[in-house]
């Protein structure tokens, strides 16, 4: 396994008293597709907001390349190369789409000359196409002078995507970005973020569908209370008894539920 | 052009700067009701530059500019720490800070007011407006209006991708306020005279209503809801006695009738701001409404293609 890009050391989380992240560390190797699964309430969001900097650890150390990026402001962390998206989209709703994807462009493009430059008063700017053309070629060319509030939900789920990318991140967050597609939506978005990783962007997932994760990703973490109980191969990950007890309960209570099914039947 | 015709143009021009000077922080999601505290920095420093050093006018009103910015900037690192209704409210108090230092002032008139001996016609106020119509644009199309706008719809992600969202919120209220200041210096020297009545809350209302029924997502609702409130006034002036005595002479009756009178456009001025706020509750001028009319030029050749 190569070097890793991000790893956490002993990181926990506590609201009050209550403990959301307890002692996580794991590695995302550089070039990954690493799935962070778990079920509800785990503590898979509050990670990735440890991460993005939302909020501060607790205790424990998070490190990008080597260097600790805890103490940083949030704003500084999508230039060092951690870009996210988010569960509940949050796209600016007033904003077209290729403003939301220009947004994405603010480490890059931020200095004070960047911030004078018109994006799009006298024809396009150099930005503007850039992201116009990232957009095309992720196949969402329609849709860059709309409003995003207008747009269907799979193709917003995308365009924050491509917002989070044009930041030409190291490694990209992404919280559950298959929840609320269908079948198609989801192979289409499989081979988009294939597409994706084979520009050497490592990628953190936390997904629910496991046949996405399965031919996605190629290393998994399972969260359970805020815990890891599981670090390795995605293929291995479903039959590990740790998993399975996490996510069915015990062998003995899932073939109690069973025979009470079969006898409701 | 009569003094009338131009009194409402010099009006008009002022409501405009005033207008984008309270845009300006409400785009970035910040409500100014400060409007008319800034108004007055400009205009008092107008006024005292004017009656005490007879200095031209351009150095007057810059400097009145210049000391409504540098104010809006230092108060704004205390005030854009609160929130919602406390941030209104946190604007609305230093108005009446500045209302009553400069009441309790004799150096600038106390409650007497100054007059202003320069005076400047209907023409400055209107080519100043367009310049900062213009301004306003363009601070708009770069990236930095990318960034108000976007702070307006969501702070924490702006932030997360990498927005200074404090910078940009104290720069747009500085510069807002300093627009503000403009506006009150070409009051002062339009209108030869201030007082600091004039410079009241309803002052400050008006200007927030401006914004808010023009529309806060592009520049064009500044100017949609200033041109709205300052010239629907009186055209009704005009308007609402012949649609009177027309109806009434429908009915039959002759010679003057009762109310409403010419004093009643205000309650329908009122009404007509309720109808807004129900029917374009984002504004007179939204995005979706401009994009709306950008698409529908080129569709008819779409159609002939297919």
């Amino acid at each position: 396994m190569s070097a890793p890009l991000l790893s956490l050391r002993a990181v926990s989380k506590n609201f009050g008293g209550l403990a959301v992240i307890s002692d996580v560390s794991f590695d995302v190797p550089q070039g990954s597709r690493t799935a962070l699964i778990g079920p509800n309430g785990a503590g898979k969001t509050t990670l990735f907001n440890l991460i993005s900097g939302v909020f501060a650890p607790s205790e424990g150390e998070i490190r990008l390349d080597g260097q600790a990026i805890d103490g940083l402001p949030s704003r500084s962390r999508i230039g060092l190369g951690i870009a996210r998206s988010f569960q509940n989209i949050r796209l600016m709703p007033h904003l077209s789409v290729v403003e939301n994807v220009m947004l994405g462009q603010q480490a890059r493009a931020g200095s004070l000359a960047g911030m004078l430059t018109p994006l799009s008063l006298f024809g396009r700017s150099r930005w503007r196409r850039e992201a116009e053309d990232l957009l095309d070629r992720m196949g969402l060319s329609t849709y860059p002078g709309e409003v995003v509030a207008t747009l269907p939900y799979g193709i917003r789920k995308k365009i924050e995507v491509v917002r989070a990318l044009v930041a030409k991140p190291k490694i990209l967050l992404l919280d559950e970005p298959a929840a609320g597609l269908n079948d198609t939506e989801t192979a289409n978005l499989r081979d988009f973020l294939m597409t994706i990783s084979q520009t050497g962007v490592t990628l953190l997932v936390v997904e629910h569908d496991m046949s996405l994760v399965r031919s996605l990703c190629d290393h998994a973490v399972v969260l359970n209370f805020g815990r890891k109980i599981y670090d390795g191969s995605t293929r291995s990950v479903q039959d590990d008894p740790a998993v399975l007890e996490a996510y069915l309960g015990t062998r003995q209570a899932g073939k109690a539920r069973t025979q009470e099914a079969d006898h409701v039947a | 052009m009569s003094g009338y015709w131009a009194g409402i143009l010099s009006i008009l021009a002022i409501n405009v700067i005033f207008a984008y000077g309270i845009f300006l922080p409400v785009a970035t999601g910040q409500l100014n009701l400060g409007g008319a505290g800034f108004q007055a920095l400009g205009a008092y420093t107008a006024a005292y530059l004017s009656a005490m050093f007879d200095l031209p006018v351009p150095v007057t009103v810059g400097v009145g500019m210049v000391v409504a910015g540098v104010v809006g900037f230092l108060i704004a690192f205390p005030i854009l720490r609160t929130r919602g209704v406390y941030l209104v409210l946190a604007t609305f108090a230093f108005a009446e800070v500045v209302a009553g230092t400069i009441l309790n002032s004799e150096t600038l008139g106390g409650a007497m007011g100054m007059s202003v001996p320069a005076f400047i016609d209907w023409d400055v106020p209107v080519i100043v407006a367009a310049c900062v119509t213009l301004f306003v644009f363009y601070l708009m199309s770069t990236r930095f209006g990318l960034t108000m706008r976007a702070t307006h719809d969501d702070e924490v992600v702006t932030d997360l991708m990498g927005v200074n969202i404090r910078m940009v919120q104290v720069s747009a209220f500085a510069i807002g306020g300093a627009l503000a200041g403009l506006a009150g210096g070409l009051y002062a020297h339009s209108f030869s005279f201030v007082e600091i009545q004039s410079f009241n809350a309803l002052v400050s209302i008006y200007v927030l209503l401006y914004v808010l029924l023009g529309g806060t997502q592009t520049a064009w609702g500044p100017l949609a809801g200033a041109a709205f409130f300052t010239l629907l006034p009186e055209l009704l002036r005009t308007v609402l006695p012949q649609v009177k005595s027309f109806l009434a002479a429908l009915v039959g009756i002759e010679g003057p009738v009762g109310p409403p009178d010419d004093s009643w456009r205000f309650v329908i001025l009122g009404a007509l701001t309720i109808a807004m706020m129900v029917l374009r509750p984002e504004g007179l001028i939204t995005r979706t409404m401009l994009e709306r009319l950008r698409f529908r030029r080129p569709s008819p050749s779409k159609e002939q293609v297919a």
